[in-house]
């Protein structure tokens, strides 16, 4: 039987360590929407979501009250909408009204974040995939919570280079029409390379076309459980610390894969995966920055940070994996700037930069994440900065994503103010050297050696 | 059976198992194991429950014990034994 050591330390992760179950997102196939007369797409998409979606947030709220776990969001993803729009819409202006319809819908449900509003143009662009890259910048300035995300390039079928171009305006773009609310937008809106359908986790959720009609992903959180737990182990060895956040790992996921279980018999939707990222808030004690310095360096960004962060994400990984019957989207540990108050800290105390966020991120989930950068900073310039971070993903087989926030108006020195879980972030510097004439030579850079396993 | 965990934390003070004791009974819940210990000088007492017969729902139940706990001035929580098993057992 449970004795009262083992409840005391439950109840003490989730009161005082900030444990919680990020979020439960609800995945919906729009393929059955689809219709070449925008008006009644549009009402078929309305009605699907709000119809599977109806008992989501209820279902949330009460899972919470019995368990004692705060699910911090209900969030739903859907198809990628460059997908469902393809027959109906002729302009950019026809893409937006789906993105109003999702918001609707998302806003009579109660969820705070809808992820679909996508394309997937790794090796090429459709008519209909154009159109909706083109669509993002009002479609987002003209919506709430609605978000974004384009998959660029894949260790199949190498970078999308026109659309990586492409979208360096896109991005400068939705910065522009955002201006007013310190570029906002683009915190809605990631590119990645190998995105995975069964992600649950905003901005880069979509309901993959592989996915059966609707699903339960679970995000699991607990950067803060992991801190606790390694305060205790201070100057043991490699063994004891990687010991030490594996089994933390286990017990954050089981209480993930509870939930994800729970919700998928309470609402009759199969169960997808739980994902095992670490994924910190900008509240304090909820940092992953925070436990690189537990593991030992002064601050994030600090040499030896790579090989932390490295065993950190495998450790993660290795409790978590048995911690759940299916494991998948990121699962890994996520190194936003702006959403990780020890990652703002670093930045200000000039210790972490762009280049060593980007040596990150070839060791742990996701990638160049909630990043202000100077408003002038060029489509082109932006463009590199994408296929840099691309590159990695391809070539290492893993995801890799850009969610950069050019602040019109602002430069280094000053601070973009996002709010809520989104956070604020000091504006960081960006290599001011031009790679203009690489950027735009257009085509697509091929898929890697290895990638040819057949 | 469907086991409920009921954890009481705060200052130690005269009648707190009583009243909650009383609470439990006028509902038709039936306590299985009590234990309590103090850390940090605090009172914390561990119940496990059983709701078979419970009238109302976890849920009710745990609003009600809250309320209760902040007449005595303690935190009173009611969760579902699932989530201590799915952490600490294999």
């Amino acid at each position: 039987m449970i004795n009262i050591n083992e409840v005391l330390e439950t109840n003490k992760m989730i009161e005082k360590e900030n444990l919680d179950v990020r979020t439960i997102t609800l995945g919906i196939s729009l393929m059955d929407c689809i219709d070449a007369d925008l008006d009644r797409l549009n009402g078929k998409i309305y009605n699907k979501i709000t119809t599977v979606a109806k008992d989501l947030v209820a279902t949330g709220v009460a899972i919470e009250k019995e368990f004692g776990i705060p699910i911090v969001n209900k969030r739903i993803s859907v198809t990628p909408i460059a997908l469902i729009g393809g027959a109906a819409c002729k302009t950019p202006e026809d893409f937006v009204t789906i993105a109003k319809t999702l918001d609707q819908a998302r806003k009579d449900v109660s969820v705070n974040f809808l992820g679909g509003y996508s394309a997937l143009v790794s090796k090429g662009m459709t008519k209909a995939d154009e159109l909706l890259l083109r669509s993002i910048p009002k479609a987002l300035a003209e919506t709430e919570l609605v978000c974004s995300s384009v998959n660029l390039g894949s260790t199949k079928t190498g970078i999308n280079m026109d659309a990586v171009r492409l979208m360096g305006d896109i991005i400068r773009e939705t910065a522009e029409l955002t201006k007013e609310n310190d570029s906002i937008g683009c915190s809605k809106l990631v590119v990645f390379c190998n995105a995975p359908d069964d992600n649950p986790f905003m901005a880069g959720a979509f309901h993959g076309v592989t996915e059966a009609d609707s699903i339960i992903n679970v995000g699991v959180s607990g950067p803060g459980v992991v801190k606790t737990a390694l305060e205790h182990v201070r100057g043991e060895n490699f063994e004891v610390l990687c010991e030490t956040i594996k089994k933390t790992a286990f017990k954050v996921t089981r209480v993930g894969q509870l939930v994800a279980q729970e919700a998928s018999k309470r609402l009759g939707i199969p169960f997808g995966i739980v994902d095992l990222s670490l994924a910190p808030t900008p509240a304090i004690g909820d940092s992953v920055a925070d436990i690189l310095c537990e593991i030992g360096l002064e601050y994030a960004g600090a040499p030896g940070t790579t090989a932390a962060l490295a065993l950190l994400n495998d450790q993660v990984k290795k409790g978590g994996v048995m911690a759940s019957s299916y494991v998948g989207g990121l699962s890994g540990a996520f190194i936003p700037v702006s959403e990780d108050q020890g990652m703002i800290d670093a930045v200000n105390a000039g210790a972490l930069t762009l280049e060593k966020l980007e040596a990150m991120t070839c060791v742990c989930s996701v990638g160049l994440d909630m990043i202000a950068i100077p408003g002038d900073t060029k489509a082109t310039t932006i463009a590199g900065i994408i296929a840099d971070e691309l590159a990695i993903g391809m070539v290492n087989q893993k995801t890799t994503a850009v969610r950069v926030i050019p602040v019109i108006g602002k430069t280094v020195g000053e601070n973009a103010e996002f709010g809520g879980l989104l956070g604020h972030a000091p504006i960081m510097p960006v290599n001011r050297f031009s790679c203009d004439a690489f950027v735009n030579r257009g085509g697509r850079i091929p898929a890697p050696i290895h990638s040819f396993k057949n | 059976m469907k086991k409920t965990i009921i954890t009481v934390v705060g200052k130690d003070t005269v009648g707190i198992i009583a009243k909650v004791c009383t609470y439990l009974a006028d509902n038709k819940i039936n306590i299985l194991d009590i234990s309590q210990t103090i850390v940090d000088d605090y009172f914390n007492m561990m119940m496990i429950a059983d709701m078979s017969n419970a009238v109302k729902s976890v849920s009710e139940v745990s609003d009600d014990l809250d309320a209760l706990g902040a007449d005595i001035g303690v935190i009173i929580k009611c969760q579902r034994e699932e989530i201590f098993n799915s952490m600490h057992r294999l």
